[in-house]
C-alpha cells in the first residue's frame, strides 16, 4: 500500500467506465476495481438498441470494449481484485480487496446490480446446468433444445426472441396475465411462432439428475402445481431468467445512506459521506439504463474533481 | 493453454494421466473472453505443475453437454480423466480459480 489514489472507482461497467472516461480525462490517478470482467450485466445483452449512437447490431460487449478503450486510453488504471471491506469516512478512504488493499480521496460506487434469481430450491444446484442468466453466454448449448423464460419485463422478451435462434421452443413463464414490456417488442414476440407463453404463473422448483430436466409451476391464480418433465428424447431443458435485478450494496450497509436497498445521492451522486460517490444502478433513482449509468459516472467523476479542488483549498 | 476440439478433448482429457485444467468457453460468451488473459497468465505460473487446455464449447456443443457443462464459462480440474473439482459462471474469479488450481498443485 503506497500510492494514494485522487479516486477510485468500484465496478467497470458502464457507469464506472465513463466515471474512469472522465477522471481520466481531467488527470486525475484514477484506479478502476473490478472483481470479474468488464461491462457487469450489460455484457449479457445481445443487443443494445437504445444506447444514442449505439450501431447496427451494437452488442453489450462491443459497447463496453470501446468504453473500456476509452477510459484506458485517458489514463485509467484498472486492476481486477473483490473488495472485501471499505473504510469510507476521513479524507483518505481505504478499499480492502482480497489480493491488495488500494487508498484514495475519494471512492465512486459504481458496483451496479445482479440478476435477481428466481429463489427457488434447485436454481442455485443447476446453475450452469440448465439455469441460467445470460442468453448469449449459454443459448448455444440448447440448440434444438426447448428452453423457458422466466419474467414478462423488455429483457426477458427480448432474450427469448434470441434464445429462438437456438431453441426449438420458448416458453415465456410471467407471473401476470399480461407482458410489461414495451409494446415494439411485445410485438415480435407474439408475432413469433416458436414463442409461447404460460401466464400468472411462477416457478416454485427445479430439479434433474446431472442436468436440468424438472421444473415445478405454480399458477398464482389458482394455486395448482403443475410438474414440467423435459422431453425424454432430449433428457434436458434450460430455464432462463430475467425477473430483475438487485443492487450490490451489502458491503455498505450500515455506512452509507440507503433506500430499498439502494444507495440514495443528490442530484451531484454526493452519497451521506462527504468524498464518496455512487453512480449507475446501484443508486436509488427512476431509470436504470445504459446511457443513465454514463451520465451518472461522468457527473460523479466531475464533482470528484471539485470536491479535491475544494479539499486543496482548505488546506492552504 | 493447449486448444483441444472434440477429437483431442479424449486424448488430452478423458484418457490423461494426472491433473488437467479445461477452459470450457464460446463464441458468443464474453465473460468467457474476459476471463482468458487471466487463464493465460495462470498457464504461464503453473503451466509446469498442470496441463491447461481450453475447449470452444461453440464448436463441441455435445462434447461440453456429456460433460455437464450447460452454461458458461466454466473451469475445470480433471484428474485421470475424471472431472473433480469446477468452478462455474459467476463463481470463476479469478481469486476462486486460483486457489482452486493451488488445491492441486
Amino acid at each position: 500500500m503506497s500510492k494514494i489514489y485522487d479516486v477510485i472507482i468500484i465496478g467497470a461497467g458502464p457507469a464506472g467506465l465513463s466515471a474512469g472516461l472522465y477522471a481520466g480525462r481531467s488527470h486525475l490517478s484514477t484506479l478502476i476495481i473490478e472483481k470479474a470482467r468488464e461491462g457487469g450485466q450489460i455484457v449479457n445483452t445481445a443487443e443494445i438498441a437504445n444506447y444514442p449512437g449505439s450501431l447496427d447490431e451494437e452488442s453489450g460487449p462491443s459497447l463496453i470494449e470501446r468504453m473500456k478503450n476509452q477510459a484506458k486510453h485517458f489514463g485509467a488504471e484498472t486492476v481486477y481484485d473483490t473488495v472485501s471491506e471499505v473504510e469510507l469516512q476521513g479524507d483518505v478512504k481505504t478499499i480492502k480487496c482480497l489480493t491488495n488493499t488500494y487508498q484514495a480521496k475519494t471512492v465512486i460506487l459504481a458496483n451496479g446490480a445482479y440478476p435477481t434469481p428466481i429463489g427457488c430450491p434447485g436454481e442455485r444446484e443447476f446453475t450452469g446446468r440448465g439455469v441460467s442468466y445470460c442468453a448469449t453466454c449459454d443459448g448455444a448449448f440448447f440448440e434444438d433444445f426447448e428452453v423457458y423464460v422466466v419474467g414478462g419485463g423488455d429483457s426477458a422478451v427480448e432474450e427469448a426472441l434470441f434464445l429462438t435462434k437456438f431453441a426449438r421452443k420458448v416458453t415465456v413463464i410471467h407471473r401476470r396475465d399480461e407482458l410489461r414490456a414495451c409494446k415494439s417488442i411485445q410485438e415480435k414476440a407474439f408475432a413469433n411462432p416458436k414463442i409461447a407463453f404460460l401466464w400468472d404463473s411462477v416457478v416454485k422448483e427445479l430439479s434433474g439428475e446431472e442436468l436440468l430436466d424438472t421444473m415445478v409451476v405454480e399458477n398464482v391464480k389458482t394455486g395448482e402445481r403443475t410438474v414440467v418433465k423435459a422431453d425424454p428424447e432430449d433428457g434436458m431443458f434450460g430455464v432462463f431468467v430475467f425477473i430483475g435485478f438487485r443492487p450490490q450494496t451489502a458491503l455498505y450497509e450500515g455506512k452509507v445512506k440507503m433506500q430499498d436497498n439502494y444507495i440514495v445521492t443528490d442530484e451531484n451522486m454526493n452519497t451521506s459521506i462527504p468524498g464518496v460517490f455512487a453512480a449507475g444502478d446501484i443508486r436509488f433513482k427512476s431509470l436504470r439504463q445504459v446511457v443513465t449509468a454514463a451520465a451518472d459516472g461522468a457527473i460523479a467523476a466531475t464533482q470528484v474533481e471539485k470536491y479535491l479542488e475544494a479539499q486543496s483549498c482548505s488546506v492552504i | 493453454m493447449l486448444e483441444l476440439d472434440k477429437e483431442t478433448f479424449g486424448t488430452e482429457v478423458l484418457e490423461a494421466e494426472g491433473y488437467v485444467l479445461v477452459d470450457f468457453f464460446g463464441d458468443g460468451c464474453a465473460p468467457c473472453a474476459a476471463l482468458m488473459p487471466a487463464m493465460e497468465a495462470f498457464s504461464e505460473k503453473y503451466g509446469d505443475k498442470i496441463k491447461f487446455t481450453k475447449l470452444n464449447t461453440t464448436k463441441a456443443r455435445r462434447l461440453a453437454i456429456s460433460q455437464k457443462v450447460l452454461g458458461i464459462p466454466v473451469i475445470a480440474i480433471y484428474n485421470s480423466g475424471e472431472k473433480v473439482d469446477e468452478l462455474v459462471k459467476d463463481d470463476a474469479t479469478q481469486a476462486n480459480i486460483e486457489a482452486m488450481i493451488q488445491k492441486y498443485i
